[in-house]
């Protein structure tokens, strides 16, 4: 057996290349949709370095479709769903960590069941408790099937068990009743965990798309990615200019945030996969 | 706090959370079953109770199978594929390898886009005849091929998609592990002549297995949970070819209506779901008795 402790010259160039390779094919469809959402139509399968630029793609996108408008839904649904999502499971997460109460371990399972059955299979059912309730075809009718997230507890429980008890009952003494607790001592202590959830929690529901165009007909609860759908399945034609540029103005907040914050992004997914 | 009290103020911290899960996630699952026992309602016809009856229809319905099939090919095809790149790609951007920082946000940017997104692009990116790729291939002097109208490709054309959508997304799971390796591990192993392979099959791997198991749970339901792409790309076609079993769900629940054989296909997921985690949590508990 030969022994390699550094590695050879050959071999960290054949590593490199092959990192670079699957690095640049894995930014090439971005730069394609780039490429082609900032020049005129006839340069979208063309490429000269020098063709000319232009927003003309973007301008026509904003003005075929209501997308001011969806940018407004998702803005609020996403704003909606984080904050539910914040609240209740700090609340849940503050009993599963701090109270012994009777059924907890049961109750727990329960929560946890969530983490493999999403909501997102279970679309027959919920559309039918949304008709019931008449909720159909608005924004919290796309918000409360995420608005508890066993996730989200189950994250916020794991901090919340390693603040240690001693601040908490030294609360207690000066005469804090729970909430206070929580709030005061808690839930400062878990920011990171907060700031992490929150970014996996905002890219997820920016991003998701099959029960919000079940549970939406009509512009004024359709999310940005329901709104694309329809933009780019309608009477477009195959204008692949202006989809694109439609396409990059979606993802566009997104991407911009992870760009300007890729640290912690990444930090924040990482932080959020280790349990 | 006295003993009676903890209960109470354990219970009404749980309430919000307790009384969405049972509505959303709990009496879903309950109210699917029973619904797959009874016949859709059409019009002013109330659902009658049918025993097994959908069950039946979908043991006969070929599209269902092929629905099922195709599933199981697209886990094949997505799961050891994506979660071999992902471990690749943080060895990479975890090692000192130039442009570290350009590497990373290239793997981990297709994460941040949303699928539909993403599936716009490469919608476009497989377009007869000027799509990029039929310009590489004609490049290249191939001939021309419907890559999403063929039934030979179309699901491959999915996966591709899928693999790339969700590589860079695992990687971050085994980049974190990866930094809390203790660096001393790797120069014991330099002392000890380890070559960097073997040292990856012996000590890496090995400490990764929680990761792995981890990101392969993921994957799998991942597998059977997202459909943006096929809603997007190809419908199901061409001849229900790329059809997954959740897209079948959503076809005959929200296209067709019949709600209670969308109930009936709903449980072959959940089962599904179901088995994945009890086999989740017995591996787990197996590992627990030798740690």
């Amino acid at each position: 057996m030969s022994i390699v402790v550094e590695r050879s010259i050959p071999g960290r160039l054949l590593e490199a290349g092959g990192a670079w390779l699957l690095g640049l094919l894995w930014i090439l469809p971005l730069a394609y949709a780039v490429w082609t959402a900032f020049h005129p139509p006839e340069f979208s399968t063309r490429f000269e370095l020098f063709a000319p630029l232009t927003l003309q793609n973007f301008s026509n996108a904003w003005q075929a479709a209501p997308f001011a408008r969806y940018f407004l839904n998702t803005f609020l649904l996403v704003s909606l769903i984080l904050a539910a999502q914040l609240v209740i499971g700090t609340l849940a997460a503050y009993a599963f960590a701090r109270f012994e109460f009777i059924g907890r371990d049961i109750a727990f399972m329960l929560v946890l069941v969530q983490l493999m059955i999403m909501p997102d299979v279970l679309i027959v059912e919920n559309y039918r408790t949304m008709s019931v309730f008449g909720l159909v075809d608005s924004i919290p009718a796309i918000a409360l099937p995420y608005m508890a997230s066993a996730f989200g507890i189950f994250l916020l429980r794991q901090t919340f068990k390693t603040i240690p008890r001693e601040l908490d009952e030294a609360a207690r003494v000066e005469g804090a009743t729970a909430l206070q607790v929580l709030w005061m001592v808690y839930v400062p202590l878990a920011k990171p965990t907060y700031i992490a959830y929150g970014l996996v929690s905002v890219s997820y529901h920016w991003n998701n798309f099959l029960w919000p165009l079940i549970v939406t007909n009509s512009v004024t609860s359709r999310p940005l990615t329901v709104g694309l759908q329809v933009f780019s399945s309608g009477d477009q034609g195959v204008d692949w200019s202006i989809i694109t540029a439609a396409t990059l103005m979606t993802a566009a907040p997104l991407l911009i945030a992870f760009l300007l914050f890729q640290r912690q992004f990444v930090q924040s997914f990482m932080r959020a996969g280790i349990r | 706090m006295n003993r009676f009290s903890v209960h109470i103020h354990g219970w009404l911290l749980l309430l919000p959370a307790a009384v969405l899960l049972v509505l959303f996630t709990h009496y879903p699952v309950v109210a699917t079953l029973y619904h797959s026992f009874f016949s859709t309602p059409r019009g002013s016809v109330p659902p009658v109770w049918v025993g097994l009856e959908n069950y039946r229809q979908m043991i006969d319905d070929p599209v269902f199978w092929q629905a099922l099939t195709n599933n199981l090919w697209f886990a094949v095809g997505t799961i050891p594929l994506s979660i071999a790149l992902a471990l690749l790609m943080a060895i990479w951007v975890n090692g000192k390898i130039q442009g570290r920082s350009f590497l990373r946000l290239a793997y981990f940017t297709p994460t941040v886009l949303p699928m539909i997104a993403v599936a716009n692009i490469w919608l476009f990116f497989y377009t007869p005849q000027y799509g990029l790729l039929e310009q590489i291939t004609g490049f290249l002097g191939w001939p021309s091929h419907n890559w999403l109208g063929s039934r030979d490709t179309a699901l491959a054309c999915l996966i591709a998609v899928a693999v790339w959508k969700e590589a860079g997304f695992f990687m971050i799971f085994y980049l974190a592990a990866l930094q809390q390796i203790p660096p001393n591990l790797n120069e014991a192993g330099a002392i000890e002549g380890a070559g960097r392979w073997y040292f990856f099959r012996r000590i890496t791997f090995p400490l990764l297995m929680p990761t792995t198991l981890f990101v392969l749970v993921n994957a799998v339901i991942n597998a059977f949970r997202l459909i943006d792409h096929v809603v997007v790309m190809t419908r199901g076609g061409p001849d229900n070819t790329t059809s997954l079993l959740l897209y079948y769900v959503y076809e005959v629940g929200f296209k067709y209506w019949d709600s209670a054989y969308a109930a009936a296909l709903t449980m072959v997921l959940l089962l599904g779901l179901a088995l994945l985690a009890i086999a989740q949590f017995a591996f787990f508990e197996r590992r627990t008795h030798y740690q």
